[in-house]
């Protein structure tokens, strides 16, 4: 498996290293020349969704991603990572990629004093089971507040839908590559 | 503060990674840096060059100009307060700002201690000049290092010898022998605990970025080939000729540092850079301002 990590800007290194533990092949993808390497999958990394955003579309990235997540790419997307997929942004008209049917509300836990870690693997507790079944931090966390009823909910935190799984789109609001449980990442690769 | 809150707040400073980190005095100001692909602002009334100018004494920005700003981005928000001036980091605390700066720039309140930054909820960033003092600003409790550089000159000279030296001594810690970490602890004046991490990790336990004089894209890519893992960049922007522009080729800098050809296009007429003063000739050494 070899996987293309979005490298224009925030914590994509901690991917690399992520994908690695599981056996996987990385490289990064900063400029379109890094495109004519073949790769299985993409890992759209944390940092701020609107630099990212920026940088796609100013180095070119944007529309040849873009038409390759619609083609069916297996895609990996932490935080930032899922505003940039969202169909949907609350009270911001702003659309990025928009190929993943859900609604995220950016900074939805207020500032970094609302920032969390949800550390409980397994899906202890209620919530259909699957309550912080993904280990992961959030850091001034966006959260997904609706989705569409065909996108599939992996993980719960107080309610709301913390990574969810639709089509070749794996999209989660916090930080599983910051912990050091790899099970999603094994899951993914297996996939 | 629980280690949790320690470690969410070096996790913060790892989403800034890559980026540009710019200062700006208006709400106008930071969202020409967040449109131009800034990953953080840093809000001050006065931008190091003149602080310098006007001389006297520099404080903390007042609170209502920093909401100004906070309700203008979206993204991270930092302030700075006085190496030492626990109650202003307090107040900045109380509007939750994301990540503050005690810093050199402005005057000092406390000519022997720093704050103790561990007691703190929200996350601190502190300036360096080697990798004693990174790591002591990392016991207190900082979970973002910067090096100092000297601030408002526009003279990218003293942030690449404090880079140079903190990787020099970085390389250092980390080919020694386990039994010879005492010893450069103590050379160091930095805790062991800190110094034996240094060693097995081969580098900062926490995010490092490039301050102090940073102007063109040039520098931001030289100080990311140094080992820089983000740029602020302070009187820079808004000193210069074309803001926008140079901003946007700076963040473009620090992601693609390594292609020279692309540098070389986003140095064209950026107009005017900041003027600067040679870092030689300057009466107001910040640099030297907490050990």
């Amino acid at each position: 498996m070899r996987v293309g990590v979005l490298a224009v800007q925030g914590a994509f290194v901690e991917h690399e290293r992520a994908f690695a533990d599981v056996g996987a092949e990385t490289f990064e993808i900063r400029q379109t020349r890094d495109l004519a390497r073949p790769f299985d999958a993409l890992v759209l990394p944390g940092g701020e969704s609107t630099t990212q955003g920026k940088l796609l579309k100013d180095l070119g990235l944007f529309a040849p991603l873009k038409a390759r997540i619609e083609a069916g790419l297996p895609v990996f997307a932490t935080c930032a990572g899922l505003i940039l997929l969202a169909e949907r942004l609350m009270g911001d008209p702003t659309v990025w990629f928009g190929v993943l049917p859900v609604t995220v509300q950016r900074n939805a836990y207020g500032r970094q004093l609302g920032s969390f870690a949800a550390m409980r693997a397994g899906g202890a507790g209620g919530g259909e089971g699957l309550d912080d079944r993904v280990p992961m931090a959030f850091i001034r966390a966006p959260a997904i507040v609706d989705v569409a009823p065909d996108v599939e909910i992996l993980s719960l935190h107080g309610g709301r839908p913390t990574a969810v799984r639709w089509r070749n789109v794996w999209a989660f609001a916090g930080h599983p590559e910051l912990t050091d449980d790899r099970q999603v990442f094994e899951a993914f690769c297996r996939r | 503060m629980a280690e949790d809150r320690q470690t969410l707040n070096r996790n913060l400073a790892q989403m800034l990674k890559g980026g540009v980190i710019m200062d700006v005095t208006t709400p106008e100001q930071a969202k020409i840096a967040q449109d131009a692909g800034a990953c953080a602002v840093m809000a001050l009334e006065r931008i190091p060059a003149d602080i310098r100018a006007a001389g006297g004494v520099s404080r903390m920005s007042d609170p209502a100009m920093i909401r100004g700003i906070q309700e203008a981005v979206t993204i991270p928000v930092m302030a700075k307060c006085r190496i030492g001036h626990v109650a202003e980091a307090r107040i900045l605390e109380a509007i939750e700002i994301d990540y503050i700066d005690e810093s050199e720039v402005l005057s000092p309140a406390d000519d022997l201690y720093h704050i103790d930054k561990a007691a703190f909820k929200v996350p601190f960033v502190c300036g360096a000049r080697d990798l004693g003092e990174a790591l002591r600003r990392i016991g207190e409790g900082a979970t973002m290092i910067r090096t100092k550089g000297e601030p408002g000159t526009g003279d990218v000279v003293q942030a690449v010898r404090h880079m140079r030296k903190m990787q020099a001594e970085i390389r250092r810690i980390a080919a020694l022998r386990e039994d010879e970490l005492n010893e450069a602890a103590k050379e160091l004046a930095a805790p062991l605990d800190l110094v034996r991490e240094v060693h097995r990790l081969g580098k900062l336990p926490v995010v490092n970025f490039a301050a102090g004089g940073v102007a063109t894209p040039a520098d931001a890519a030289l100080m990311m080939e140094l080992g820089a893992e983000g740029v602020f960049v302070g009187s820079g922007i808004f000193k210069s000729g074309d803001p926008a522009k140079r901003a946007a080729a700076i963040v473009q800098a620090v992601t693609n540092w390594q292609d020279a050809a692309l540098l070389a296009k986003l140095s064209e007429n950026l107009g005017p850079a900041m003027v600067g003063i040679n870092a030689d000739e300057i009466e107001t050494i910040m640099e030297e301002r907490g050990k």
